[in-house]
């Protein structure tokens, strides 16, 4: 017994799972490529700003800050691992959470994206890693802006152990883009706005951005309550590895949240947006 | 190769080997016999082999790998047209084959570029439960422009969504070329081209980025994907703006430019959601003229439409739905047979209609009468002869006919005969 008569010999459903992955991130570089100069001002804008006010001319008019009472730890050393963990924040989140919130609502594109050949979750995990891209790149550009720019005697001291930097560093964009996708899935389109007044600002606010979470010693309840920001582990993990002679967070609690804490959200993200994207 | 058979509901089930030559990548299929006709030349009718679920374990390979029976030949055989009905992801793993009697036997197997069983989609809202698909069975031919035709609301994107994956089924089963849309979305995908009621286009992409990236999601190399992004550029009379972002277009390009994209990367089966709705009637005209094409080229195109004249203009076979249910299933010309109708007669008259609604009962001819108030509306095979009645059985009532409305068979009053009511765009 033969079977004849094959239906459709272009019939052929194979895997493209990696290409399709790999397609999808080329284009999102493309775009990237296309507005690299708007990202770059977007991105260096407010850390150069920051450094320049407040390492440069702060200091200079004779209004320089002193943390702790150490007069030996410059307000550019605290401001380093601070400003560079508010960009890769700012730019792991951004990077997925606004396209999403725009192809969710008047643009639908997601509709197209997310008929790709891939499972659906395929789709909103080339968005995060997008996301971890331009956070990479945020802090490849950031981190030199505020280390040199500052005043005479203002300079940053670092300890850096490069290794640790790196896996801090891919470890916060994971978690931040993972936010990002989180976020661009549920938030609604008309609320856009209230991303930055509501979750960024106090997030970088109260993220030991400024200062480092052991001075906040003096403020008990202060200290707890911005354990819930996940910023926090990202400065602190950042001076873990840039400055750790000025004291950090215990390393297993940073550990602990940006890995874990990256795992959980991806793999929460991901639920969510297949949700969204799958009517069930 | 073949599993088990039940001769009953002439069903043959054949296991993961014919599924991979199938090339459908299930792991295991429910064929239904639909037809069955001596073939092979000789003498003496045998018995068709596929009987009472007999299975024999002489299984031989030919050179191709290909399962062949012993003592091939001689006699004859009816061969056996399959049709694809069901696929379940369970059941024992064997190449086993039915015991041929001696002879070869030949199966030639159908598998419907879309087919759905009993496809139901409920959504709740509170406590109110919404069936937008309730029990679709759909199976479209290769190479068959098959349109879905049905008032807005009617039930069609939720369908088209379900088979593209989109909308998860609440019961019963979607299959594109034998492929389970629920258990293998992403293999169902890669046989599609989807082309949505809403502009899709990747806004932050020029208008050939958009289709060589397109390609690019589906596997195809970057080079190739170039050449094929100018290809439909061409094909679509889209070469002058290929630089040009998608938001610059207009309308009626942005729909050819959605319809090149499903194309993109040659789906074997091109689904289009509503797509000349909103735009103007002659980009309209430009892609009824495309679509045409693309059928005479043989390829497998799903349709859904509210406008019954694109559904009569374009399409091959055509499903009217309604409130998430299959009314009819035909081509569109023995859709208006079908119903006998030679006209569908709106008669307004000077007042209330009853009496003669009453008297025009048992009127040969007539198939439908509904009066509101003053007007009567008819389905009739003879218009010629109610026309007359209707004159006299107004003159004894007293009313005078005010306006008659003739409209000839056409697919709304297709639709009007079966809901009873006039179609609502």
């Amino acid at each position: 017994m033969t079977i004849e008569a094959l239906p459709h010999q272009l019939v052929r459903p194979r895997k493209t799972t990696l290409p399709t992955f790999m397609a999808l991130l080329s284009r999102d570089i493309r775009v990237l490529r296309r507005e690299f100069g708007m990202f770059l001002v977007r991105l260096v804008m407010q850390p150069l700003l920051f450094v320049f006010v407040f390492v440069y001319v702060l200091p200079k008019i004779g209004g320089g800050f002193e943390v702790s009472g150490n007069p030996n730890v410059t307000f550019a050393t605290i401001l380093v691992p601070g400003l560079l963990a508010v960009s890769v924040n700012f730019q792991g989140l951004q990077a997925v959470a606004l396209p999403l919130v725009r192809e969710f609502s008047w643009s639908k594109e997601i509709e197209d994206r997310v008929l790709a050949p891939v499972r659906v979750w395929v789709v909103g995990f080339e968005k995060i890693m997008v996301g971890v891209f331009q956070s990479l790149i945020a802090a490849a550009i950031v981190l030199p802006v505020t280390y040199f720019v500052h005043a005479p005697g203002q300079a940053p001291h670092l300890e850096p152990n490069w290794p640790l930097f790196v896996i801090v560093l891919v470890f916060s964009s994971l978690l931040v883009s993972a936010v990002g996708l989180l976020l661009g899935t549920i938030i609604d389109p008309n609320k856009i706005s209230l991303l930055f007044s509501v979750v960024l600002l106090p997030v970088t606010f109260l993220g030991c951005v400024y200062y480092p979470w052991s001075a906040l010693r003096p403020i008990p309840w202060l200290q707890v309550l911005v354990c819930f920001n996940p910023l926090v582990y990202i400065s602190e993990g950042f001076r873990w590895a840039l400055t750790p002679q000025i004291g950090h967070m215990p390393a297993w609690a940073i550990t602990l949240a940006l890995v874990a804490g990256s795992a959980a959200l991806t793999v929460l993200s991901l639920r969510t947006f297949t949700r969204r994207v799958v009517t069930i | 190769m073949i599993d088990s058979v039940d001769e009953r509901h002439g069903k043959v089930c054949v296991s993961t080997a014919a599924a991979l030559r199938l090339q459908t990548g299930c792991r295991r299929m429910w064929l239904e016999r639909s037809d069955e006709h001596p073939s092979s030349p000789g003498g003496g009718v045998t018995p068709c082999p596929t009987s009472g679920g007999e299975r024999g374990g002489s299984a031989q390979r030919d050179a191709d790998g290909r399962s062949t029976t012993p003592n091939g030949g001689g006699g004859r055989c009816p061969a056996v047209e399959l049709t694809f009905t069901q696929m379940s992801q369970h059941g024992p793993h064997t190449n086993d084959l039915p015991r041929a009697g001696g002879h070869t036997q030949t199966i030639s197997v159908t598998i419907d570029p879309i087919r759905t069983i009993a496809l139901r989609k409920i959504y709740h809202s509170g406590r109110r439960e919404v069936r937008a698909v309730d029990g679709v069975d759909l199976a479209v031919d290769e190479g068959q422009f098959f349109g879905l035709l049905g008032p807005n609301g009617a039930g069609k994107s939720t369908i088209i969504g379900m088979l593209t994956t989109r909308v998860l089924p609440t019961s019963g089963v979607a299959q594109v070329y034998g492929v389970d849309v629920v258990s293998s979305p992403a293999r169902v995908k890669q046989l599609l081209g989807v082309a949505t009621q809403a502009n899709t286009l990747d806004r932050s992409l020029t208008v050939a980025e958009n289709l060589e990236f397109h390609c690019r999601y589906y596997g195809i190399r970057a080079r190739e994907a170039r050449r094929r992004a100018r290809e439909l550029l061409e094909q679509f009379h889209l070469m002058e703006r290929a630089d040009a972002m998608v938001s610059h277009l207009s309308g009626g390009m942005a729909q050819r430019l959605m319809v090149a994209r499903a194309l993109a990367h040659r789906p074997p089966v091109l689904f289009l959601d509503e797509p000349t709705s909103g735009i103007d009637p002659q980009s309209r005209i430009n892609l009824w003229d495309i679509l045409r094409d693309l059928h005479k080229n043989g390829q497998t195109i799903l349709l859904t439409t509210h406008y019954m004249e694109e559904a009569d203009a374009l399409c091959e076979r055509v499903a009217i739905i309604d409130h998430g249910r299959i009314l009819a299933d035909n081509s569109p010309d023995e859709l208006k047979r079908s119903i006998g109708t030679d006209a569908v007669l709106t008669v307004l008259y000077d007042g209330d209609a009853a009496a003669i609604a009453r008297g025009l009962e048992g009127f040969p001819g007539l198939r439908r009468v509904e009066q509101d108030g003053s007007t009567l509306r008819l389905v009739t095979a003879d218009t010629g002869d109610v026309i007359g009645r209707l004159v006299e059985l107004g003159t004894a009532a007293g009313r005078q006919v005010r306006n008659v409305t003739s409209i000839p068979p056409s697919l709304e009053s297709v639709f009007l005969t079966l809901t009873g009511r006039e179609y609502r765009e």
